[in-house]
């Protein structure tokens, strides 16, 4: 079986959709390619589809929040990582987006398989995938306010108890008694 | 009041009412299978062979609520399921109890955060809690034998 | 008083969340059942033969599943979330929780990305304890797999045999960390401690004594007629399909796509060892039950090229900027006092960046991916899960078949609902 050499996914991606990629980053042997939110199908898809790098695998998509810092593009980050079977390698395509709008085309028609990743994104971040199937709620209740990974989310813990406040916080804890 | 054979060895017994019941009570409380988390696993390993919960008649887990007297709460409640939780401890019928195993259970235990209620009881009352993340197979016997002490130590001013 | 800081829905005991209406499920299941002639049922968080706190709600054909919709997040415990208020050696205890069939494969995944982060070491001896501590962690995982596959199944006592033998495995694991199941053993850089001197002798037994059991679970189950009915057949998954849909691990290879991350993208050592990767060929759940008994075998080989192969030296990395000092040398040096102080209180710092790391664990692919701020505390850290992706996978491989078949392929993708909603 003939198996074409792999290429070098920048320089590919260079050449047939050339204002595609903003940004390429190389950290501990990881390469990151930054694009723009509403190329993130075209350029997913034609990692997947194109002979030489068939990006073939949705290992992840993650979602970060560089809340309160200014020094990235954007408040949300969104990270799909691929992983190509046949070459042996992984690659990250990431994307920047804006917290009062943040919109970015959903991957579920690349791969089915994020539809759940798109879900819990959505629930913990409040990143919105346009076009997704079904985008409710996955990991929180049904009613839930708020998006809990979010960097200015609390924690939501309990005081800690110690010797001299435990009795306050029991006379506030609500306790089942029948 | 305790038990005092009469008649010699006839084979009759005398006891109380409450130390007769209570006794048959001990005897095989069966528990409702309701394993959330981690401390399932190990309470699964405490039914096996090694550590066999069948020497206290607890080796068959009841799926229904109706059917089981002992809800042994193993693993952490999140606020999603404290619903659930509350839903079937109000369908078990009495007598009833309820064992909180693990530190999750009873007091939230390594999650302090917005998704992990604090300790089951703050939703339903619990009889016995047991310490560990997750405890030994020793230690939740343990607990089932002061479990067992509690509910000798019940009377008919107790009773549901 | 008690500092409930977030907008939170309180510990509701209010059922109303549950009362939905048939509306809210246009779309989501087929148009048959909004007119009722197929049926609705709740496979609830509360069931037997999910594996943990999962809901499934079905429509019914009948016996027949015409479409099934996952409910998860009854364990969601913010568990990412909390790791990014601790600081990095801290937050290994609480990754242990995750999956907790196979703690030190959570741990592992975590670790190595920690160490990539930050560029540490990890000593040949240290590694070399790793593959033991992950092998052994799969075939007790794959023990569980089995007990309660099989009892979901009916063979009740296939469960009781896998559990005794788990208890020579967890005996062992208590005489590395002290802690049976969550020892949080790995920690960055190597391990927490060196071997007990009375582990090689019982892990020498162990491995003389399992390959026979493995031979009776076999002989239970393999060529049962019953077992072969039930299992054969039944949620078949297209290797196409699987790949779409993200499944990783024995689930995948049932289907025959010969990928093993530990074969593929080696990690701690694993290309020194030889051993083999079973695939199946139909992808259905026999397949499945098959290809895990014999990666219980071959575990068993590693193990022991492993132990044939121990090389002595330290078990963690002596950057001492990064790995706190043994109480030794504290009386010592002044230096590893200071490092002492800060590594505990403070913690090491990572650098703004990102990282992401796949390891094979007994489930399938998970991935750790970690974004450090400068600081001692990470941005973010998320685990991609291999139960969350093949819940999601459930209805495909279960659509047409019956309910005790459902009962059937949720055991044989062995998902853990810990692992899904982390």
């Amino acid at each position: 079986m003939n198996i074409p050499d792999p290429l070098d996914p920048v320089a590919a991606l260079n050449a047939a959709h050339p204002d595609a990629i903003k940004d390429t980053k190389t950290f501990r042997d990881e390469l990151t390619i930054i694009i723009e939110p509403q190329d993130v199908p075209t350029v997913l898809r034609y990692l997947r589809d194109t002979p030489g790098l068939i990006y073939n695998y949705l290992s992840d998509i993650s979602p970060v929040d560089y809340y309160p810092e200014y020094d990235r593009p954007a408040r949300f980050g969104v990270s799909y990582h691929i992983y190509s079977m046949l070459y042996n390698r992984r690659l990250r395509v990431k994307t920047f987006v804006e917290e009062d709008e943040p919109v970015v085309p959903t991957a579920t028609t690349i791969w089915p398989g994020a539809n759940w990743l798109e879900r819990e994104a959505h629930d913990m971040m409040g990143i919105v995938f346009d076009g997704h199937p079904d985008l409710r709620r996955l990991l929180m209740p049904a009613d839930w306010d708020g998006h809990p990974h979010r960097r200015d989310y609390p924690l939501g813990y309990e005081t800690i108890q110690f010797s001299f406040n435990v009795e306050e916080i029991m006379k506030h804890k609500p306790f089942a008694k029948e | 009041m305790g038990v005092t054979p009469k008649l010699g060895n006839l084979g009759v017994v005398t006891t109380g009412l409450e130390d007769a019941v209570n006794w048959a009570r001990t005897g095989a409380t069966w528990p409702l299978l309701f394993g959330l988390a981690c401390c399932a696993i190990e309470y699964m390993s405490t039914q096996a062979g090694n550590y066999d919960l069948a020497r206290f008649g607890m080796e068959l887990n009841r799926a229904s609520p109706r059917q089981a007297d002992l809800m042994i709460v193993a693993g952490r409640v999140t606020r999603k399921m404290a619903p659930v939780v509350r839903q079937l401890y109000d369908q078990m019928s009495d007598p009833k109890w309820v064992i909180s195993m693990g530190d999750c259970a009873s007091c939230g235990g390594v999650y302090n955060n917005y998704a992990v209620v604090q300790g089951v009881d703050e939703i339903i009352p619990v009889d016995v809690y047991v310490a560990g993340c997750p405890p030994r197979p020793e230690q939740l016997m343990h607990g089932i034998l002061t479990l067992h002490e509690k509910i000798k130590g019940e009377r008919i001013a107790d009773w549901a | 008083m008690a500092e409930m800081t977030a907008p939170t829905t309180g510990p509701t005991t209010d059922m109303s969340q549950w009362q939905g209406s048939l509306d809210e499920l246009r779309g989501l299941v087929s148009d048959r059942a909004m007119t009722g002639e197929t049926m609705l049922l709740n496979m609830g968080p509360h069931h037997p033969s999910t594996h943990g706190v999962l809901r499934l709600l079905l429509e019914l054909d009948g016996e027949e599943v015409v479409s099934c919709l996952p409910d998860v997040g009854f364990l969601h415990t913010g568990i990412e979330k909390n790791i990014e208020s601790k600081t990095y050696e801290k937050g290994v205890t609480l990754t242990d929780r995750m999956d907790y069939l196979a703690p030190m494969s959570n741990n592992m995944a975590f670790n190595l990305a920690v160490e990539k982060l930050v560029d540490l070491d990890v000593p040949p001896r240290g590694q070399v304890i790793r593959v033991i501590c992950l092998e052994l962690t799969r075939i007790q995982s794959h023990l569980v797999w089995l007990g309660t596959h099989a009892i979901d199944m009916g063979a009740m006592s296939v469960f009781l045999y896998c559990f005794r033998e788990r208890e020579r495995i967890l005996d062992m694991f208590e005489m590395l960390s002290g802690q049976r199941m969550m020892g949080s053993y790995f920690r960055p850089g190597g391990v927490w401690r060196d071997l007990r001197p009375e582990f090689l002798p019982a892990l020498e037994d162990f491995l003389d004594y399992f390959p026979a059991k493995i031979e009776d679970y076999e002989k239970l189950l393999t060529s049962n007629p019953l077992w072969l009915d039930r299992t054969q057949g039944v949620g078949i998954i297209e290797p196409d399909v699987a790949l779409a849909w993200g499944v990783s691990g024995p689930s995948l290879r049932g289907s025959g796509v010969n990928w093993d991350i530990r074969k593929a993208m080696p990690y701690s050592g694993y290309e020194n060892y030889e051993f083999n990767v079973p695939l199946g060929e139909h992808g259905d759940v026999y397949d499945r039950y098959i290809i895990r008994i014999q990666e219980m075998r071959e575990s068993l080989k590693i193990i022991r090229q492993a132990i044939d192969n121990l090389p002595d030296g330290p078990f963690r990395s002596e950057n001492r900027k990064f790995v706190p000092p043994p109480r030794t040398e504290l009386g010592q040096s002044m230096e590893a006092v200071i490092h002492h102080f800060k590594l505990w209180t403070e913690g090491f710092s990572a650098p703004d960046d990102e990282v992401f790391v796949a390891i094979e664990s007994p489930r399938g692919e998970i991935g750790c991916y970690i974004h450090g701020t400068g600081g001692t505390m990470p941005r973010k850290v998320r685990f991609k899960t291999p139960s969350f992706m093949h819940i999601q996978a459930i209805p495909v491989m279960s659509e047409g078949h019956m309910i005790a078949d459902l009962v059937g392929i949720i055991g044989s993708v062995d998902i853990v609902l810990g692992d899904c909603d982390r």
